[in-house]
């Protein structure tokens, strides 16, 4: 399970940092650093096989039916990737740790940090397509968070919302990708569609699979024209951007492409379409770059133009090529992320990013000047460096790549790309540290302590070490992931600093000197870019989402305008519309034997139709309208009864009940009257509407009735007994066969329940608060309010009730009932006492809080489904077996009933909390009166007609 | 015989309920509408019985016992409400 424990281990390990916080900061960081230091470890022991070339397999079937299980693999492409991630997150760790000021929530932050890596790890660990998918939405849910860390920015929200935006987007599209591959290759697996390269090229589904999944790869690599979103989650704090847009985030969309080269690269949609993308976002990042003022977003774009540099590589679809990228993804994530810390001091120390106001900064940070000037020189591509390594290689690749049978377009706007990059790389140096000092920084710089230089130093001296002897240090590594990318079609390269007198050699001269007299010149530069104007994404980004939210808007208002005839309209006008489509399909009437109405169905027939006619009169009165519905819950009762469904009689009868009380109590507070709200015209198109719907409904009845059609039923009558141990089968069914539905259904009671507490709760606070208090009563009131009649009638019935509840609940097994039923008829038992003698004097009686009562009665029915594992069988299976106690007959023993139980005391509690809290509002609003059960006191002295007198 | 006497008795307590509902829509006091629902439940718990009579079988009878057991707290509900507004005070 090694390999499943290292992408859950930073999930686990997430909820730490956000504990030891209390025990301080470093005791947090520390915590941060070793879950990753632990995922690490277990990376590294799986290391050796990799090395050897094997390919790790793990699988954990989940939902096999659907295709989806956990299958993680690690191949050479996967530890590159994990290597990376988890190496650079530790160093993150370290910078953060020091970064961070004593306002900033420090716990927090490494919790979502962990969440990322835990995402990014899984993304590059997992087999299975869909659990990819999966991961990937994690990782735009957790740079969402990581990138809005400052709440308190607007830009930072507003970046966050962006990056959320473009990202989440993309992924959509890539879920569609990702299922259309998948159904090609018939197997979800990676391991499997990548060796079915040719029969996915092959199909007609090819290029709409192949256009959705580079959408999403391209949005989350910030390829242009997405890349708009990447400079703005330079709002995040440093440490973000570092992790984020050198090893981890931004690269996914690059592992994706990576690890889906074998089964989809090689074709000419392909290639056109990717290195086409790659090298346009290359050259034009790369330009914007050098014209950015924030530190940061000079970087941003710098690591657009090398994604885009990464990208157009694997566009090649040669496994040279894609040996190149390798290379390069490994170089840019050491001095990129070295760059970004770097600025994170320089922003620390002068208390500014921006390039304008800095200069100077040589003789006053040496040893930050010195991790940048090297990590920017790798970046620029000066030898001796890694990035010259991996950049000489990109443009001897392009020399040999013709585009649309023409030699010279690749190459020359690859070196144009070279260029840019080497002047804002000089840029960085030339305008940040070197030049003269200046004396108006708007905080005196100075280096900081190691704690900050510490990691970046670490991956400068990596940048140094694979620059001077990069066969030795990265070599067996890059041709381990090379031959994983290319599917074993790379041949072994040895990496080596000078390759002769190439073309490539004279391209990357030509970029040096031609970024260094580029900059020379800057001020020109800088003009001609401004009368060249600008074209800014925000603003077209912003207008975009500000029409689709007005358009969500409008189509939302037109169907759900908060009333309730237009919601019931619409819905009422595409089921008719549904229905009048499947007109034609067959006759209306079935084959089945149609009875005669027995007599004593008339007169509930007769009811239906005069309740309907009369709430139609009378509709605005709502008393009459709750009578009227007590009348046709009657009804439904008899009509259960009548057609043998004794289970479903009781519980309507009980719920009837309920529900009067519950809308009485809601109707002390509303208008008794609803008042005419349409006009003529409207309201007779909706009785229109209502007829037609009406029509519709009873047209459908009528064909579903005189139609015979196969049932489940027989299944769960037979299998009732033998497999339930009930003979009732309505409550096995509730118990046992849909047991998992009744647990939810009880669930969602419960947090019903709870979310009325919860909104009558607000209701009596703040502003709401006064206008119950000053809340009138609209209608006249009785003095007597708990008559002693009433009182005394409930106290006898309550044992009465209280004994048929238990006898519902322990007989529903076998007999109608059961513990929704038995839940129903308690409640009902203690509203009684409610009614009578009020809310104080019963609440004072109650033996057990509500809400503990709905968690006591959701816990007994998890753990009694739970209790089935002891016996090794899945959730929720149920035994039963017979028990003799002596003067009883045989009688038998079910976990079912426990089950039921469960059922039982989550209905009471739900049902009462529900009930409580609405009247518990009118003792806001009124004034409420002693807390006797009854008015008068029966006790006291009778006082004669003399005392009166 | 026995079916004759049920088929009466259908009739008259169908003939009661439909009445009642009569009773129910007319008012013309509130009173007099809460106690032609409290009629019709009796009337049902009555329905309830007759159809267990007549297909000779004790299943229904918890749905009559039910009835009457909780059936009169909608009357008490609806009597309370419109005496005092709340019904639980």
């Amino acid at each position: 399970m090694t390999l499943a424990l290292i992408a859950l281990t930073p999930f686990l390990g997430a909820l730490l940092p956000a504990l030891m916080i209390r025990t301080g900061r470093n005791a947090c960081a520390v915590t941060a650093g070793g879950v990753t230091l632990f995922a690490l470890i277990l990376l590294l022991v799986e290391a050796p096989a990799v090395w050897r070339g094997e390919v790790l397999l793990q699988r954990v079937d989940w939902m096999p039916g659907l295709g989806l299980n956990a299958t993680f693999m690690l191949d050479g492409l996967g530890l590159f990737f994990a290597g990376l991630i988890l190496g650079i997150g530790l160093l993150v760790i370290l910078y953060a740790r020091f970064y961070l000021d004593r306002d900033d929530p420090m716990g927090r932050f490494y919790s979502y940090l962990l969440l990322f890596q835990g995402a990014m790890v899984g993304i590059v660990l997992s087999d299975n397509v869909l659990m990819l998918l999966i991961f990937w939405e994690l990782t735009s849910l957790s740079s969402f968070l990581l990138i809005g860390y400052w709440r308190h920015a607007p830009e930072g929200r507003q970046g966050a919302r962006m990056a959320l935006a473009v990202t989440g987007m993309g992924g959509l599209a890539m879920i569609g990708g990702m299922l259309i591959l998948g159904d090609i290759a018939g197997s979800y697996d990676l391991s499997v569609i990548l060796t079915k390269g040719e029969a996915i090229q092959a199909s007609p589904l090819y290029l709409p699979a192949l256009l959705l999944i580079l959408l999403g790869c391209f949005t989350k690599s910030a390829q242009f024209p997405f890349h708009f979103w990447l400079p703005h989650a330079m709002a995040a704090p440093t440490p973000v951007s570092a992790y984020l847009h050198s090893a981890t985030m931004v690269k996914a969309g690059i592992f994706l492409m990576a690890r889906l080269w074998p089964a989809l690269s090689g074709t000419p949609e392909w290639f056109y379409i990717v290195s086409t993308t790659g090298l346009v976002t290359m050259v034009i990042a790369a330009v914007i770059a050098l014209f950015k003022d924030d530190l940061k977003a000079l970087l941003a774009f710098s690591t657009v133009s090398h994604l885009g540099l990464i990208t157009m590589l694997l566009g090649f679809g040669t496994p040279m090529a894609a040996t190149a990228a390798v290379f390069h993804i490994l170089n840019h994530a050491t001095f990129k992320a070295a760059l970004f810390m770097s600025a994170g001091i320089v922003d620390h120390a002068a208390h500014t990013r921006d390039i304008r106001r800095l200069g100077g900064l040589r003789r006053l940070m040496p040893a930050t000047f010195w991790v940048a000037t090297i990590a920017a020189l790798s970046m620029a591509g000066a030898p001796l460096l890694n990035g010259f390594l991996s950049k000489e290689m990109m443009l001897e690749e392009a020399v040999h790549t013709p585009w649309l049978g023409l030699g010279w377009p690749i190459p020359l706007l690859a070196t144009v790309g070279a260029l840019f990059s080497a002047a804002y790389s000089f840029r960085l140096i030339g305008h940040v540290f070197l030049g003269p000092q200046r004396d108006d920084y708007p905080a005196a710089p100075h280096d900081p302590g190691p704690g900050l230089l510490a990691a970046p130093a670490l991956l400068v001296a990596g940048v140094v070490a694979i620059g001077l002897a990069p066969a030795m240090v990265a070599g067996g590594l890059v041709n381990l992931v090379a031959d994983a990318v290319t599917g074993g079609a790379a041949e072994p390269v040895k990496l080596k600093i000078w390759h002769g007198l190439t073309l490539a050699l004279a391209m990357s001269a030509v970029a040096l000197v031609g970024g260094y007299l580029l900059l020379a010149r800057y001020a020109d530069a800088v003009a001609r870019w401004r009368r060249a104007g600008v074209f800014a994404a925000k603003p077209v980004f912003d207008a975009l989402i500000a029409l689709l939210a007005a358009l969500a808007e409008r189509g939302t208002s037109a169907l759900h305008a908060g009333t309730l005839p237009r919601a019931l309209g619409a819905l009422c006008v595409a089921l008719l519309a549904m229905g009048f489509a499947g007109w034609g399909e067959g006759a209306l009437a079935g084959s089945r034997e149609t009875l005669t109405p027995p007599l004593i169905a008339l007169a509930p027939w007769a009811l239906l139709i005069g309740t309907c006619l009369a709430a139609a009169r009378m509709h605005h009165d709502r008393l009459m309208m709750v009578l009227l519905t007590s009348v046709v819950g009657l009804v439904v009762s008899l009509g259960f009864v009548y057609l043998s469904a004794p289970d479903l009689a009781l519980t309507q009868i009980s719920v009837e009940v309920v529900t009067t009380v519950l809308m009485l109590l809601a109707l002390n507070f509303l208008p008794k009257d609803s008042p005419d709200e349409t006009g003529p015209m409207l309201r007779t198109a909706q009785a229109g509407l209502a007829l037609v719907a009406g029509l519709g409904a009873a047209a459908l009845s009528y064909a579903v009735m005189t139609r015979d059609g196969p049932t489940i039923s027989e299944f769960h009558v037979a299998q009732s007994y033998p497999g339930g141990g009930g003979t009732n089968v309505v409550n096995v069914i509730l118990v046992d066969f849909r047991g998992f539905d009744t647990f939810g259904e009880i669930i969602v009671l419960a947090i019903a329940a709870l979310g009325i507490y919860a909104l009558l709760d607000g209701a009596l606070r703040g502003p709401s608060l006064g206008r119950v208090i000053s809340w009138v009563p609209d209608q006249e009131r009785s003095k007597d309010r708990h008559p002693m009649m009433l009182v005394v009638a409930t106290r006898f019935l309550l044992p009465v009730s209280l004994v048929v509840g238990l006898f519902i609940l322990l007989r529903g097994h076998n007999q109608p009932g059961g513990g929704f039923i038995a839940g129903l008829v308690v409640a009902i038992a203690l509203v009684m006492q409610y009614v009578a003698s009020g809310y104080a004097w019963t609440a004072q009686r109650r033996p057990m809080d509500h809400h503990g009562m709905i968690g006591l009665g959701v816990l007994v029915a998890g753990l009694t489904g739970a209790g089935a594992w002891l016996a090794d069988r899945p959730f929720l299976t149920s035994a039963y077996g017979y028990v003799t106690l002596p003067p009883l007959e045989k009688f038998e023993l079910a976990t079912a009933m426990a089950f039921d139980l469960g059922v039982f005391l989550t209905v009471v509690g739900a049902v009462l909390l529900a009930l409580e809290n609405l009247s518990r509002v009118a003792r806001f609003a009124e004034q409420p009166g002693p807390d006797e059960p009854m008015d008068v006191d029966p006790s006291a002295e009778p006082r004669t007609a003399q005392e009166k007198g | 015989m026995i079916e004759y006497a049920l088929g009466f008795a259908y009739l008259a307590f169908g003939a009661a309920l439909v009445l009642n509902l009569w009773r129910l829509a007319q008012g013309p006091s509130a009173a007099d509408r809460i106690l032609a629902l409290d009629t019709m439940v009796i009337n049902g718990i009555a329905l309830v019985i007759l159809i267990g009579v007549s297909q000779a079988t004790a299943v229904y009878f918890e749905a009559a016992m039910l009835l009457s057991l909780v059936g009169f707290v909608s009357t008490v509900a609806l009597t309370k409400f419109i005496l005092r507004g709340d019904v639980i005070e």
